[in-house]
This record gives C-alpha cells, sequence and structure tokens, in this order.
C-alpha cells in the first residue's frame, strides 16, 4: 500500500516543488518579521526534506532515473530537471544539515544580527536551499550556472550579515574569491557551448564526446574542463585557493559558518561531479590529464591545510584550515577517479557535511562559555563550562581524525582500500592519508586536551537547560554520524546503485 | 633556560604553556592567563605572517593574471570562426527557435521567447540572483542608525563632494522635460517585449533610470514620498511571487502533458504569447526596483 503510493509517478513533480516553495518561502519573508521568517524558513527545510526524502523512497522502489520537463518543450530546447538517487539523497543531507546548522546556531544570529536585518538572514538561507536543490537536481549546464551566482550572492550576504570590520573584509574576499570561480565557470562553460552547441546533459556529453574524438577541438576542450573544473574548485575552496576560509569561517556567525562549509562547498563538488561524469564524460575527462592535477593538489591540500590548522592560532581558524584539508581528501578521491574511489568521494563528502558544522557550532558556543576569546589560552577549560559543546567538539575531532564507529573513519578506510586498486600511485595515496591523520590528530587532540583541562569553575558552568535547541541541533548531527560509523553498509549500497544509475545514459 | 619537550608538554598540560606562540612569547609563564597580553602576541603572529603572505600573494597574483590572460588568448585560437554556418553551435536547437519560435510560444521576438518560455526556469532563477541582490544590498547598506527613536527618518545632510543636481538648473530643467518620455519609453520597451527587442529587463532598468534620474532631480524625499519602502517590498512581493506561481503552474502542466489554459493567441498581437507579457511586466517591475533601491542605498542607507 505504501510502496504504491510511493511508487507513484506524481512523485516525479516533488523536486519542481520543493524549489518553488523555497522561492516562494524567500519572496514572503520579505515581507515579515524576523521571527516568522525563522518558523517559515523551519517549515520549509522540513517540507523540502519530506519530498526530497520521497523522491528518494520512489528512485529507490522503481530503480530509474527520471527526467523531468521545465515546461512544455522537450529536452535539447527546454530546461529539465533529473533525479536519480544522489541527487535526492545528497538535497535531503544538506537540507538535514541547513536545519541542524540555523537551529544550533539560533542564538548567535540573535546577537550577531542586527534585529531590523533578522528576516533577512532566512531569506538568504531559503535562497541557499533551494540553489543547493537545483544545484543537486539539475540536468542543464546552464541552469547550474545560475544557481551558483544565487548561492555566491546568498552565501555573501549570510557572511556580512554580521555587521562588524572583519566580517565586511572576509566577506569581500569571499566575494573576489568566488567571482572569479563564477567567472571561469562561465568562461568555460560558453567555450563548450561553442564547440557542442548544446546545454541539456544528456545532449551536451554527446556532442562533447564527438567533438573530443574528431580531434578538432583538442585544445578548447582541455582550456574548457580545466576553466570549470577550476572556477568550482576555487569556489569549493581547493589548495592553493584556500586563503578565502580562514577568515571567512573564522570570523562569520557560526550558523554560517556551518552552512558555508558544510553545505555550500559540498554543493558545489557535486555539481562538479556532475560535470565531470555527465558532461565531459569520464573517459574524455581522463584522458586530458586535469585529474592528475586535481588528485595532486588534493593530497598538497591535506598536507598544507594540516599544517596551517597545527600553526593556527584560534579555534575558528583551526577548524577553518581543517575544512581545507577535506576538501583535499574529496579532490584527492575525484583525481583517483576509479569507482571505489568516488564511492569514497560521496561518504566523505556526506562524513564532512555532518561533522564539520557540530566542529563550527560547537566551536562558536565553547567561544561565548570563554568571554569572547578565541585563542586557546582563553579556551582552556572551555569544556568544563560548556559540557554540551565541549562533548559535541571532541565528537566531531575524533570523527574528523577517522576514529572508528564514527563516519569518518569509513571514508578514511575507504580511500586506503581504492588505493589499493590504483596502480602507481596506492603508496603516494596511503602515504598522504597517513601523514594527514597524524597531522589531524595533533591539532584535534592539542584542543581537546585544551578543552578540558583547567580547573572547573562551576559557578561559570551552561548546563543544558539554557541551549536545548543548540544541544538537540548538534547531538542529532553526532548522532547519525556514530549511526552510520557503525551501521555504513545501507548508504554505501546506496551510493553504489546511485552511482550506476548517474553513470547511465 | 631552555626547557625539554617533556617539560613543554608538562607545562603546557598545567596550562601555563602555549605551543602556537614562540619561545620569547613564554618569557613570563604568569602571561598565558592574562587573556589581553596574549591575545596582543597572538596579534603580532597575525601581523608578521601577514606581511610575509603579502608580498608571496602579490607575486602569485600577477603570476596568475598573465598567465590566465595568455591562456584565454591561445584559448581564441581554437575557437570555431564567428557566423560560419558550420559551426557545431548551429544545430537543431537553433534551428526550432528560429523556425517554429513564433509558432509555439506566440513571441514575434525570439529572444523572449526563448528566455520566457523554452528555457523559463533559467530566467526565474536570473529574477530571483536580483532578489539576492536585493537582500545583500540591504543588508549591508540599509543603515537604521540615522533614524530618531520613533522611527522618524532624519533628513539627510549633504557631505561635502557630493554633487547636488537638485541645484542645478541644466540638469533640473532638460530631466523635467525628459523624465515623462523616459518613463513612457520604459513602459513600451517593456510591454512590447514579445513583439520588438526588449523585455522585461531592458524595460525595467529604463523605468529605473527614470526613477533615479527624478529622485536626483527633485530631492530623494520627493522620491521616497512616491515609492516608499513599504511600497517597494509590496511591489517585489506580489511580482516575483507571481513569476513563480504562473512559471511553475507551466512547468507542471508541460511535465504531465496536461493541456494549459493560456492560449499563445495571435502573433503580433500585443495580447498574445501567453505568459510572456505578464512575466515581462514581472521581471520589468522587479529590474527596476532593484536600480532604484541600489541607488538609494548607496545614496543615502535607506529608501525612505
Amino acid at each position: 500500500m505504501l510502496r504504491d503510493l510511493f511508487a507513484s509517478d506524481f512523485i516525479h513533480n516533488f523536486p519542481l516543488f520543493a524549489i518553488i516553495l523555497c522561492l516562494l518561502c524567500a519572496v514572503i519573508s520579505f515581507v515579515l518579521q524576523g521571527g516568522g521568517a525563522r518558523k517559515l524558513t523551519y517549515i520549509l527545510i522540513l517540507t523540502g526534506m519530506t519530498l526530497n526524502g520521497s523522491v528518494l523512497l520512489h528512485n529507490l522502489i522503481t530503480g530509474e532515473r527520471f527526467t523531468y520537463m521545465m515546461g512544455h518543450f522537450p529536452a535539447p530546447w527546454g530546461n529539465e530537471i533529473a533525479a536519480g538517487l544522489l541527487e535526492p539523497a545528497f538535497a535531503l543531507l544538506f537540507g538535514a544539515v541547513i536545519l541542524c546548522s540555523i537551529t544550533a546556531g539560533k542564538n548567535r544570529i540573535f546577537t550577531d544580527v542586527r534585529a531590523d536585518k533578522q528576516h533577512f538572514y532566512y531569506i538568504l538561507v531559503d535562497l541557499a536551499q533551494v540553489a543547493m536543490l537545483a544545484l543537486c537536481y539539475t540536468n542543464d549546464i546552464f541552469t547550474g550556472y545560475v544557481f551558483i551566482e544565487i548561492c555566491t550572492l546568498a552565501s555573501c550576504g549570510l557572511l556580512m550579515i554580521r555587521n562588524a570590520g572583519k566580517p565586511l573584509v572576509a566577506a569581500t574576499r569571499y566575494m573576489i574569491f568566488n567571482l572569479i570561480g563564477s567567472g571561469m565557470f562561465l568562461m568555460g562553460i560558453t567555450m563548450l557551448y561553442g564547440v557542442t552547441g548544446h546545454l541539456l546533459f544528456p545532449q551536451l556529453q554527446q556532442a562533447a564526446a564527438s567533438a573530443w574524438n574528431s580531434g578538432a577541438y583538442h585544445g578548447i576542450m582541455i582550456i574548457s574542463i580545466g576553466l570549470t573544473v577550476s572556477g568550482l574548485a576555487i569556489k569549493s575552496g581547493l589548495f592553493p585557493f584556500h586563503f578565502w576560509m580562514p577568515d571567512t569561517y573564522g570570523t562569520a556567525t557560526p550558523a554560517s559558518s556551518a552552512i558555508l562549509s558544510g553545505v555550500i562547498s559540498k554543493g558545489y563538488i557535486f555539481l562538479l561531479i556532475k560535470i565531470i561524469y555527465r558532461v565531459y564524460g569520464h573517459s574524455v575527462f581522463m584522458e586530458t590529464g586535469i585529474q592528475n592535477v586535481l588528485f595532486l593538489f588534493g593530497i598538497a591540500g591535506m598536507i598544507v591545510g594540516s599544517i596551517s590548522a597545527i600553526r593556527a592560532g584560534t579555534i575558528t581558524k583551526m577548524t577553518a584550515f581543517s575544512s581545507a584539508a577535506q576538501i583535499g581528501y574529496i579532490f584527492m578521491g575525484i583525481g583517483m577517479g576509479t569507482r571505489a574511489a568516488m564511492i569514497a568521494v560521496f561518504f566523505h563528502i556526506c562524513a564532512h557535511a555532518i561533522t564539520k558544522p557540530v566542529l563550527f557550532l560547537s566551536g562558536g558556543a565553547l567561544i561565548d562559555a570563554s568571554w569572547g576569546g578565541r585563542d586557546f589560552a582563553s579556551l582552556r577549560g572551555a569544556a568544563h563550562r560548556n559540557p554540551a559543546a565541549g562533548l559535541a567538539f571532541l565528537c566531531g575531532s575524533l570523527s574528523m581524525i577517522g576514529f572508528p564507529i564514527f563516519t569518518g573513519f569509513i571514508s578514511k578506510l575507504y580511500f586506503a582500500l581504492s588505493a589499493f586498486a590504483f596502480p602507481h600511485k596506492s603508496m603516494l595515496v596511503l602515504l598522504a592519508l597517513a601523514v594527514s591523520t597524524i597531522l589531524n590528530v595533533i591539532y584535534f587532540m592539542y584542543v581537546s586536551v585544551i578543552l578540558y583541562t583547567g580547573s572547573p569553575d562551576p559557578a561559570k558552568r551552561v548546563g543544558v537547560g539554557r541551549q536545548k535547541a543548540f544541544a538537540a541541533a548538534v547531538f542529532l548531527l553526532i548522532l547519525v554520524n556514530v549511526a552510520i560509523g557503525l551501521h555504513s553498509q545501507p548508504l554505501t549500497g546506496l551510493f553504489e546503485s546511485g552511482l550506476d544509475l548517474f553513470l547511465q545514459s | 633556560m631552555r626547557k625539554s619537550f617533556l617539560q613543554k608538554l608538562s607545562a603546557w598540560y598545567k596550562g601555563s604553556y602555549d605551543f602556537t606562540l614562540k619561545t620569547a612569547d613564554h618569557m613570563d609563564a604568569r602571561m598565558a592567563h592574562e587573556y589581553t597580553g596574549k591575545e596582543h602576541k597572538l596579534r603580532e603572529v597575525e601581523r608578521r605572517e601577514l606581511v610575509f603572505s603579502g608580498v608571496l600573494y602579490n607575486i602569485l597574483c600577477v603570476l596568475f593574471c598573465l598567465i590566465f590572460i595568455g591562456v584565454l588568448l591561445w584559448s581564441v585560437l581554437f575557437l570555431p570562426p564567428h557566423g560560419n554556418p558550420d559551426n557545431p553551435a548551429v544545430n537543431e536547437v537553433m534551428d526550432r527557435y528560429v523556425a517554429a519560435g513564433m509558432e509555439e510560444t506566440g513571441a514575434v521576438n525570439t529572444v523572449a521567447g526563448m528566455i520566457l518560455d523554452y528555457r523559463a526556469f533559467d530566467t526565474l532563477g536570473e529574477s530571483f540572483v536580483l532578489f539576492t541582490a536585493v537582500c545583500a544590498v540591504t543588508i549591508l547598506m540599509k543603515n537604521t542608525k540615522e533614524s530618531a527613536a520613533d522611527g522618524t527618518p532624519i533628513p539627510m545632510t549633504v557631505k561635502p563632494g557630493i554633487v547636488e543636481y537638485s541645484k542645478d538648473n541644466i540638469v533640473r530643467t532638460v530631466s523635467r522635460f525628459l523624465i515623462p518620455f523616459i518613463f513612457v519609453y520604459g513602459v513600451y520597451v517593456l510591454l512590447n517585449g514579445h513583439l520588438s527587442p526588449g523585455g522585461g529587463f531592458s524595460g525595467g532598468a529604463i523605468l529605473g533610470s527614470a526613477l533615479i534620474l527624478y529622485a536626483m532631480v527633485y530631492g530623494e524625499d520627493r522620491a521616497a514620498a512616491i515609492f516608499s519602502e513599504r511600497l517597494m517590498k509590496t511591489v517585489i512581493l506580489i511580482s516575483l511571487g507571481f513569476y513563480a506561481i504562473a512559471k511553475s503552474y507551466s512547468f507542471f502542466t508541460g511535465a504531465n502533458h496536461l493541456k494549459s489554459i493560456i492560449s499563445t493567441g495571435t502573433p503580433g498581437r500585443i495580447l498574445s504569447a501567453g505568459l510572456i507579457l505578464p512575466l515581462n511586466i514581472a521581471v520589468g517591475i522587479v529590474v527596476c526596483c532593484t536600480m532604484y533601491s541600489f541607488y538609494m542605498y548607496f545614496r543615502r542607507g535607506r529608501i525612505q
């Protein structure tokens, strides 16, 4: 009965409903006050998660990938969205992480954002959510670009809404990097259009393959792939373009840092994977040799990001540099390009998306418990002053390190396993993983020891009772983290069949 | 006195040593507990790092730009020649837009048919890009500190160096004649978007520039009297809300192969081309509000 309900073709409309709902909520929030806009955003994200979850169930039952015509005109002429298993799964994940981030960071949003601009924060969250949905579902490269623009503007707004000097400088730097990235992406797709004449993924893939095989357009295709890939790599913060990260994530309100690092950079990476596999095609991409560049920069990012994190003087900068290192893992996997490596990449996207927000949010709470001091001397003993945040930070750190029972362990395990099947470079991958893990241990354990040493002062203790929303949201993320870490097979199965569907057609 | 690593480790565990600072910073172990001194030292370290990364950064930037310019110029060599009928971009997609565009969308202006009917989802996204930009500029520039406690705005004082056009006789007299014509022309471009070159984006830009000229010449206070923040919010809500709902109806009927109640009409008539005319009006209003609010926020930090 329920099975029949979820097998119904009507569910094909749900991605459209989720997208339009976000747009409508964003516009309605424009005339609301802060509180109303917040409630609307909660309702919107929960509805969006239900819709994406239904799409996921539908595709699991039917085992098929569907395309949905946006309008009255079929594929090469009109816009289209498509959903297999990976698209709704990541849309669901991103929605859940955004929801947890704004719930846990609610108090800081109240204090960091001026009262008359509160509703704008939630408008921007709605817009970031729609951009993520569209980047997940789009089957058209230009739609991808349009929603990248929305995403860039919304994330700049999320950063600078904390009205102070440093966040504004950081937001400006972030904007410059991101606009360079958008510009390169746009130039890349323009060149691609010049040699193919198509914008929709399936037709584009055929035309791109024939353009590549004809041999006349090798140069332009390589430049086009290079521009597209490096544009998205800059936007997601791959080494050596990670310099915007520490200031950006370090100075924004914790909820914004969580959304930006956990969701938005992952949205760009998901679009990149889509473009590699469904636009240029895996074989063409491999022939260009760009995957080796990604592989090397990924490994460099893993090491350099971790070393910078060790040298960082504040907890927020350290967490931000650790993001750069984790993005390095993902790009290393994309550069390896094997099936096993891609499963590890999806796993790592998932692991990082649910772990990094925990670190930023609990880091923000620990700073609040240390009278606003972000350096390690002020943070000493902070876990005694705010036990919930301290425990959350410890769990997040363990997951980032790759401690067993956490998701981070599974993704590192998959990276290591995929390295064995990877000829020539398996030693390099294993070595990079080992060094990076040791570096991770050094800085995360360094902070954890600082948080838990020092004299406990019961008078200054912040109990769970005063931060119920924070504790609920953060521990929900940790619970999911542990659940996936202990029982990873279903998710692996989902990613495997998702990748099969993704590569079909 | 040099400490061994183990001694340092034990001191660090007890809270009197910090590995992230240089040795010289640990002259006085008691300093470590004093937050202000520590913060000062941290800033020193950050500043030193900035000077180093600043030089390196500038060199890398110049290098990156030169390489980038070179690559882009080089790529021109490989592009298909401009306007060649054998180009890959001349394919069935373009053929159908040109040959069947008028019949299928009802729009004489093929570009309007493409952006508002064939590829309407992209344009829906584009109009929300404008909306996002309005939100971002409002967050950045909206200045509520200047309004008095009871909410009445304080009149703007002209800062030295800012040109006050309302006192300039030539601009004032010429604009008085021009503004009505610009308005009418904007409305014409907006309403004829499906028949002739133009449409929402260009018509809205013309309307917005007319409003800005009005605000410049007659003063922001008079402009605020006819175009308040409340009105702007309502207008944006109605036009973008209408856009999203109308287009999703069209997406829904199209994808499910249902019959749409919107007909394309007779091409060439002013009331034709289905949704394109109302969508052009909605886009035009959004563009106009965006331009005007940008001007007002940058000029005085508020719309009213």
